[in-house]
């Protein structure tokens, strides 16, 4: 019975933290421009293949890994440059659809580029699962869980105490505020788009031996993770985390306790309830207009 | 005045076009045989419709070479429908008004192919779909046929197997896709002849990444003694290794939608032991010397692979038969006369194909039977046929 209920929440917690490790990306593109980037799953999905395709070509996985977070943040960029730049001035909803438009490209790209099988990116530290009172734990959940931590924690400092991250937060709050006391807004929203793609990118390797990557994975993981991020509230690294593990752990729980069909529903109603409740999200900023 | 000339020269130079164009494909028309196409080329299903359209113009360039079929060319007129079905009900009516196809052979999934069926029945027009459901040629349709196996036949090969391992009790695991449902269905449907009691039924969504919960609940039904999986794609080796992270002792089965090399390779040793009904196209080296599908199975496979250096797959082997079986009826209706040849399919006999050996008539429009799968075990990596 115990071993049963480890089992669920050890599967609750992997899950949990790839949604969140993946809505972690979210974050930083919404605190420079309030978008929300819909191209993040591809982003996910990019650093899984490419690392997936270096390994292939014989070079050894850090490398491999390395290469495939700077090919995907180099992506982010020419996405910004290329996407976004040129509609700069229009509303931000004209920038989400933009981004929509952009995950259906590169999803389209990567299946000419690479192609349309799955692949499997081999775990870090093995197959052989740990045994944890009758329950079992993929020693690649641990690297999931790790990775999702030590992001969380760079991001914040990042955000709470570089020049670069307060130019981001700034930007966000007040792009003319920010201009006037020497903030270059342009070269914030290329920084980001380049940050998010990096953390897509390490979201999606991390995921990889798990979830298997192909060139559609971006689709429902980039969901969840916005799930994950929009249940924790929006802009807060911490809260995607907070967000993606409700999610994961509830999803478990209704899989293993009552029945597996209302798995994805018990997801969207914890986000209806998060939205009708706390609009915000567990962990967001409030916001508030001053008249 | 010049204008005036300039004027009716060029309508001149439009009109001697226009009868050149007429005429050339006049006698195109009455040249070649028409073999009419459409396929999810692009998009989601890619995967099924890449391959089949990549064999049928080999294997129609290959006829050509061969000087063609009742001395005539094949032409392969193709439509990419992605995955919507709605596409294809346009395509098949371009392909019957407007190209006037003698014969069509495609319908990558079900849902297309379910989609053109009023309008290939209407026309009367023989049509061989390559897509898997039974609901195509079940009941039968009079200008329908299908090449691929049901997940009927892959059920019951299954239950054979378990019933002869003297096992009764099977947990049933399957996605959300259409093609997890509908074996779903065909599992629970076939269960109760061969004395099988499904004692749990899981279900896991589009896109997951972990089924332990699932596969937990699945080890404490009662009585347990196999698990089965139906689904494709990147689910089958997430299962295979979360069924190996939970160490569970039961039997794994998988259905045909495991047949692929991917399946074992990136379930990363996780698929050892698991044993499910592939085509014979997948396991070729592991049939024996004397399988009249050896030969067969084996020179689409080296031709495939040596022209497009991918791994054959047996979706592309179910164009080949669909192609092959058209080829031949109309080589033995001796015209291309859309009623003779429709009888002809129906009169196909003992045609060894990629799939299986076809048999088809007049209340069989598969015509294969569940021996046309091999049961195969996951073994040192490949397959491993048993007995």
């Amino acid at each position: 019975m115990f071993a049963d209920f480890l089992q669920f929440l050890i599967s609750g917690i992997t899950v949990g933290a790839i949604y969140g490790l993946v809505g972690l990306g979210f974050s930083v593109i919404y605190n420079a421009s309030n978008v929300i980037n819909f191209a993040q799953g591809e982003f996910v999905m990019i650093g899984g293949m490419a690392s997936v395709s270096f390994l292939s070509m014989g070079i050894p996985m850090p490398l491999a890994i390395v290469l495939a977070v700077v090919v995907t943040t180099f992506v982010g960029f020419a996405l910004e440059i290329f996407a976004i730049e040129p509609a700069r001035h229009n509303s931000v909803v004209s920038l989400i659809i933009i981004t929509i438009g952009a995950s259906i490209f590169l999803r389209g790209l990567a299946q000419i580029i690479w192609d349309r099988n799955y692949h499997n990116l081999p775990a870090f530290s093995g197959d052989d699962p740990i045994k944890l009172w009758g329950a079992a734990l993929q020693p690649q959940s641990l690297w999931v869980m790790g990775g999702a931590g030590i992001i969380v924690l760079l991001l914040w400092l990042f955000f709470n105490h570089s020049i670069l991250g307060k130019a981001i937060l700034a930007t966000s709050f007040n792009p003319l505020a920010a201009e006037l006391v020497g903030i270059d807004t342009r070269r914030i929203l290329q920084i980001s788009f380049a940050l998010s793609a990096a953390l897509g990118a390490i979201a999606g390797i991390l995921v990889a031996p798990i979830a298997l990557t192909y060139t559609n994975v971006g689709v429902m993981l980039g969901l969840k993770g916005f799930c994950a991020a929009i249940v924790g509230g929006l802009g807060n690294p911490m809260g995607a985390i907070a967000g993606g593990l409700a999610v994961g752990i509830a999803e478990a729980f209704t899989a293993g306790y009552i029945s597996s069909a209302y798995k994805d529903a018990v997801a969207f109603v914890i986000i209806i309830l998060v939205l009708l409740f706390l609009p915000s999200g567990l962990f967001g900023r409030k916001e508030i207009d001053k008249v | 005045m010049k204008n005036v000339i300039f004027n009716k020269m060029s309508r001149l130079i439009v009109v001697t076009a226009g009868i050149i164009i007429a005429f050339t494909s006049m006698v195109h028309s009455k040249d070649a045989i028409k073999i009419g196409t459409f396929l999810s080329v692009s998009g989601p299903a890619s995967f099924l419709g890449d391959p089949e359209l990549k064999t049928l113009k080999m294997y129609v360039e290959k006829i050509n070479a061969e000087g063609g079929v009742l001395g005539r060319k094949l032409e392969l007129v193709h439509y990419d429908v992605q995955h919507v079905a709605k596409k294809a009900v346009t395509a098949v009516k371009r392909l019957i008004d407007q190209d006037k196809v003698d014969v069509i052979v495609g319908g990558s999934t079900s849902g297309q192919t379910m989609a053109v069926i009023k309008l290939v029945e209407k026309a009367g027009i023989p049509f061989i779909s390559l897509a898997g459901a039974a609901v195509i040629t079940d009941p039968v349709k009079k200008w329908v046929f299908k090449t691929p196996h049901t997940d009927i036949l892959a059920a019951k090969k299954i239950f054979n197997d378990m019933k002869e391992n003297g096992w009764n009790k099977l947990g049933l695991l399957s996605g959300a896709g259409g093609f997890d449902k509908s074996c779903r269905k065909s599992v629970t449907k076939v269960a109760p002849g061969y004395g099988i009691e499904i004692v749990a039924d899981e279900t896991h969504g589009k896109g997951d990444t972990d089924m332990t919960p699932q596969l937990t609940k699945l080890k404490n039904a009662p009585g347990i003694q196999a698990f089965m999986y139906c689904g494709f794609g990147a689910a089958t080796s997430i299962v295979a290794k979360n069924f190996k992270q939970l160490g569970l002792s039961l039997q794994h089965y998988q259905s045909h939608g495991a047949g692929s090399k991917s399946f074992i390779k990136n379930a990363a040793g996780a698929a050892e032991g698991a044993r499910l009904p592939a085509a014979a196209l997948l396991v070729v080296d592991a049939l024996p010397d004397d399988d009249p599908q050896k030969s067969v199975a084996g020179a689409y496979r080296a031709a495939y692979e040596g022209k497009y250096k991918d791994a054959v797959s047996t979706f592309g082997g179910h164009a080949y038969d669909g192609l092959m079986i058209v080829v031949e009826a109309m080589k033995r209706a001796g015209s291309t006369d859309k009623e003779k040849v429709r009888i002809e399919i129906e009169n196909t006999k003992n045609f060894v194909g990629a799939d299986g050996i076809f048999t088809m008539s007049a209340t069989d429009h598969l015509g294969l039977d569940e021996k046309s799968f091999v049961m195969v075990e996951v073994s040192n990596g490949t397959w491993k046929k048993l007995k």
